[in-house]
């Protein structure tokens, strides 16, 4: 049976609100993000529908290799990963470097926690690369590029593996594309879970087969690269703006966001936030508003305290920074950095030191290992930051933080290292007076750090329903029927679930 | 696929596309499911299956599709239900038990279920 049934009129209008109208959506200018959400990725003729690769045609066909390169240089596009780098000049580098062959290779091993912008295009709209990418190795002259994405991305792999697949079976891709007797052939490697393989050269050494470590640079990769040859390594999200741009020409591109800061940036917004999600915003758009307007604030009523940029190797920034625009330049002066486009959101209830802790945690364990500031100074960093939550930090564990810091930045060999002590410095910076109240007053001021708050049941309030005995993992509540419970400080493991069980609200923390 | 020989094939591939609707017999409603990972784990597996079923039961035709993630994670499971020249309109946290008041109302009445609606998708997207 088949029908055509329709709406209603009255049904549809005029309640229903069109999506450039929903706050969500209201701020944010879609150029990568164009086609997520929207078409099918596992169809190239839905991608094409949508002027898919009618950028590489026109690159192919009406372009010199230096024209794209000039329009990517005018259009202001700077690097998605985190540095910032100018495209354009990056490319530039490549295709001046005289060594052949050539290769395009895309960094698409998304390893921060919180983070997922670059699984999202790759999921729904791989095209999108696969084209940025084609039109780059036009540029640089390639005829080989690797995608380097994490295996922890199934979904996002087999989504790539099919695009590849159907833009080579239309000439897209492969030999001699479009007849214009350009040639280019993409590959899929799949990492094996170190975050250090996000660093290009540890990215490159993973690709040839070796162990993930990164090396000194000079040479940087668009003299000497993958398998020693001239290289261009850019993140998911850079590629997939460039059909766009030299579709739409680099005019309009420097015509969106900050002045030094063109186009638009993808953020993942997590945490503590309303609206989770992926957002797609004209840089120098304030935090205020990505918080605020398209985050819709902090849920259950409670209060912003800090948000996380760059993860693990960012930097948090406090309510009063809420008014720093977002772009690459603004926000390192004001203490945090791009990153990829993770923005982790904490309320009044994260402890800022165990915050730094989680995320010291993370980057010293990914050290590779190769050099020593590294791996021995993200240790040392971790100790003394666990000795502040644990209650046994003393005034010169603030010393030594600063000091350790300062060499890892200094002496590590590859950004893992040099940015490992970021989160703790920037918690440092902003939220001094949560390490002094560990340290000084032996107090967590969000009531977590489990070597500083104690569990207590208010007697007044307690109606003993015997609910917190019943789920105590440690059997440290004692009490009977109707009868105010107690808790054994000694036995109790601080967990909390005590405080979570209760109906009356009779668990204090402090 | 027949290869595409030069730059004006790609064009009249486009053009062709465009003018082509998205379903094979004209008039079909069609439904788009987040399937991105943020889709998935919220469940819009299962909700694919129960919207699959749904038609069945009714003796329906639609055209089925998975999409990817269109930013607002939180309300995922998305589910954009399009009828032949109608808006494409969103809902979010599309459960399976709220497939068949979907079907029934959205597809077989023409009736928006107001009270799960994100919005509609501009035709300009």
């Amino acid at each position: 049976m088949s029908q055509t049934p329709t709406l209603n009129a009255e049904s549809v209008t005029p309640v229903l609100s069109s999506y450039s109208d929903l706050p969500f959506y209201r701020k944010q200018i879609r150029i990568a993000l164009k086609n997520c959400g929207i078409i099918d990725p596992k169809k190239i003729d839905e991608y094409i529908a949508r002027d898919g690769y009618r950028a590489l045609a026109r690159a192919l066909t009406e372009l010199s290799p230096d024209d794209v390169i000039t329009i990517i240089k005018d259009s202001g596009l700077r690097g998605r990963g985190g540095a910032g780098f100018a495209t354009g000049i990056k490319w530039e580098f490549c295709r001046r470097s005289r060594a052949t062959p050539k290769y395009v290779i895309c960094n698409a091993d998304e390893g921060d926690p919180g983070a997922f912008m670059d699984r999202s295009i790759l999921e729904g709209d791989p095209h999108s690369l696969v084209e940025g990418m084609t039109i780059a190795a036009y540029a640089i002259g390639a005829r080989e590029g690797y995608v380097y994405c994490r295996a922890e991305y199934p979904l996002a792999i087999a989504h790539l593996k099919m695009a590849i697949t159907q833009a080579n079976e239309y000439g897209l891709l492969g030999e001699n594309i479009l007849g214009t007797g350009f040639s280019f052939d993409l590959h899929i490697k799949e990492g094996a879970g170190a975050f250090v393989c996000g660093e290009e050269t540890a990215l490159m050494a993973s690709i040839e087969g070796r162990r993930g470590e990164p090396r000194p640079r000079p040479p940087f990769p668009a003299a000497s690269g993958l398998w020693r040859k001239p290289s261009n390594v850019n993140n998911v999200k850079s590629y997939a703006m460039t059909p766009q741009i030299v579709l739409k020409g680099a005019e309009w591109f420097s015509s969106i966001g900050a002045p030094k800061s063109p186009g638009t940036a993808i953020f993942a917004l997590t945490g503590k936030i309303n609206n989770t999600g992926l957002i797609e915003v004209p840089m120098g758009i304030r935090l205020r508003e990505i918080i605020y307007d398209i985050g819709g604030g902090i849920p259950d009523g409670k209060t912003f305290k800090a948000v996380q940029t760059g993860g693990p190797l960012g930097g948090c920034l406090p309510a009063s920074a809420l008014d720093t625009a977002v772009d690459f330049d603004s926000l390192v002066e004001a203490g945090a950095t791009m990153g990829s486009g993770g923005m982790i959101v904490v309320d009044e209830d994260t402890c800022m030191v165990e915050f730094a802790r989680y995320f010291l945690t993370f980057a010293s364990a990914e050290s590779c290992g190769k050099c020593v500031p590294c791996r021995i100074g993200g240790q040392r960093l971790l100790e003394a930051l666990s000795r502040i939550t644990e209650g046994n930090g003393t005034p010169l564990d603030l010393d030594e933080i600063d000091y350790i810091s300062n060499n890892m930045k200094e002496a590590s060999l590859c950004a893992l290292g040099q940015l490992t002590p970021g989160p703790v410095l920037a918690s440092l910076r902003f939220f001094r007076e949560e390490f002094e109240a560990h340290i000084y007053e032996k107090r967590c001021p969000a009531k977590v750090c489990k070597g500083l708050i104690t569990y207590s049941i208010i007697a007044e309030k307690c109606e003993g329903c015997m609910v917190c005995i019943r789920n105590c993992s440690t059997d440290a509540i004692t009490g009977s029927k109707r009868q105010p419970h107690v808790i054994d400080v000694e036995r109790c493991s601080r967990c909390g679930i005590c405080a979570t069980v209760c109906k009356f609200d009779a668990v204090r923390v402090e | 696929m027949t290869r595409l020989e030069n730059a004006e094939g790609l064009t009249r591939l486009r053009d062709t596309l465009q003018k082509k609707p998205r379903t094979e017999k004209p008039g079909l409603p069609v439904i788009s499911i987040g399937m991105g990972t943020c889709g998935l784990a919220a469940g819009a597996g299962e909700t694919y299956h129960a919207i699959q079923e749904e038609l069945e039961k009714h003796n329906l035709e639609a055209v089925i599709r998975s999409v990817g993630c269109i930013g607002i994670c939180v309300l995922e499971p998305l589910v954009d239900i399009q009828l032949a020249g109608q808006p494409r309109i969103t809902y979010a946290n599309v459960k399976p038990s709220h497939v068949p008041r979907l079907i029934e109302e959205h597809i077989l009445k023409g009736q928006v279920v107001h009270e799960w609606v994100v919005g509609f998708v501009p035709p300009d997207w």
